[in-house]
């Protein structure tokens, strides 16, 4: 299976506490997956089960009801978010090729984030700047006419604002 | 009550309330079917396999929805229903990994015996294959799950269900993507499957299997 990202205790103490305002039905297993995300931004596996328990539903079947929805994530987005565009235009123009540089060169697939939560990968459908195509947006930037030595450029950016990042901080520490 | 129904020119008779289907297998008049189960109250009729025409009904409908009633006229073996018959099974081999020489179901696997009585080749052409990348999935302690096996008909989660009052599998996922998922409990000591193994019996096609080192 994929990596696992597990929830920390303060997320799973909120969940246990906001899980005590639903009643014990069934029919509230959408209504709790929907608040969980809303609140944590994906369902960790240890959330699922907590869900379950409240229920008295089996783990698995919680699972098979949210892996239904394409609305439900089970990996946390990642600090950078990066959306490729596969709307009709950036679909013509190539934005498939697009979405697979990014998902050959951080290892993950759409939907999916980085071992270490630094990168997550989605689809959308249509950012509104079709003359653009192919599109990109990264955190909250837009690439417009984005081609395969674009996104090594756009990581390798990243990579080294992290290594900078990382150095400063030595430094700081031993100062 | 018996109610006498006409399957194929023949007149048998079935208790009230059994499904045309289990008529019609219990006769020895063999209709293709996948996903039914007698213990089903609500059989999925998601295998488009158990197609019979009924007089009086439009175009052909699964026969395990349908109960039997007095006097019903039945052919299971029209045009149409071969025609839609063989685009279902080649549906079904188009998401299935054929390597029958290597797959502990050969000779007992229900598509094997499906191609060979609907003459639908395990290698149709016209339809793209659609594999899943991931051969295997381990996660079970006791479970191997082979997804391009897999033909989704829904038997084991039926039978895990019923034996123990809740599933330890599910369906997970939608559509092409659709598996079997046994998410959830990790302990082995909390399952039950050593002792049970009902779902790798079910299978028709040896998608569960039993794993042969249990960690």
């Amino acid at each position: 299976m994929d990596h696992e990202f597990s929830a920390d205790e303060e997320t799973l103490k909120d969940i246990a506490s906001e899980l005590t305002r639903f009643e014990i039905k069934r029919s509230n297993v959408i209504p709790i997956l929907q608040m969980i995300q809303e609140r944590h931004a994906y369902l960790a596996p240890e959330a699922i089960r907590m869900v379950a328990e409240h229920l008295g539903m089996a783990a698995c079947e919680v699972y098979g009801v949210a892996t239904f929805y394409n609305q439900f994530r089970f990996q946390p987005p990642g600090k950078h978010q990066i959306k490729v565009c596969l709307g009709t235009a950036c679909h013509v123009k190539g934005g498939d090729i697009i979405l697979e540089n990014f998902e050959r060169k951080l290892g993950i697939s759409e939907g999916q984030t980085t071992p270490d939560r630094e990168f997550s990968i989605d689809r959308v459908a249509c950012v509104g700047c079709c003359a653009l195509a192919p599109v990109a947006i990264v955190d909250e930037t837009v690439y417009g006419k984005v081609a395969p030595s674009k996104v090594e450029g756009l990581i390798l950016g990243f990579e080294i604002e992290k290594e900078k990042e990382e150095r400063r901080k030595q430094r700081d520490e031993s100062n | 009550m018996m109610v006498k129904i006409i399957v194929d020119n023949q007149e048998i008779e079935a208790e009230e309330g059994t499904t045309v289907l289990k008529a019609c297998l219990d006769n020895g008049i063999y209709v293709p079917n996948l996903c039914f189960l007698e213990s089903m109250t609500n059989p999925p009729a998601s295998c488009r396999m158990c197609l019979v025409e009924i007089e009086g009904e439009k175009g052909p409908i699964p026969s395990c929805t349908i109960e039997v009633r007095e006097g019903m006229v039945i052919r299971t073996e029209t045009a149409p229903v071969r025609r839609l018959q063989r685009s279902a099974l080649r549906l079904l081999l188009s998401v299935h990994e054929v390597d029958c020489a290597a797959c502990p179901a050969n000779k007992k696997c229900e598509l094997q015996r499906l191609s060979k009585f609907l003459k639908v080749g395990l290698k149709p052409k016209g339809f793209e294959l659609l594999l899943k990348e991931a051969k295997r999935d381990d996660e079970h302690p006791f479970l191997d799950y082979h997804p391009n096996r897999c033909i989704v008909c829904g038997k084991c989660v039926h039978v895990c269900q019923t034996t123990h009052g809740r599933p330890f599998l599910t369906f997970a996922k939608r559509g092409f993507n659709t598996t079997i998922s046994t998410f959830g409990e990790k302990d082995a000591t909390k399952i039950p499957c050593p002792t049970c193994m009902a779902c790798v019996e079910i299978c028709p096609v040896a998608a569960l299997t039993v794993k042969t080192d249990p960690q």
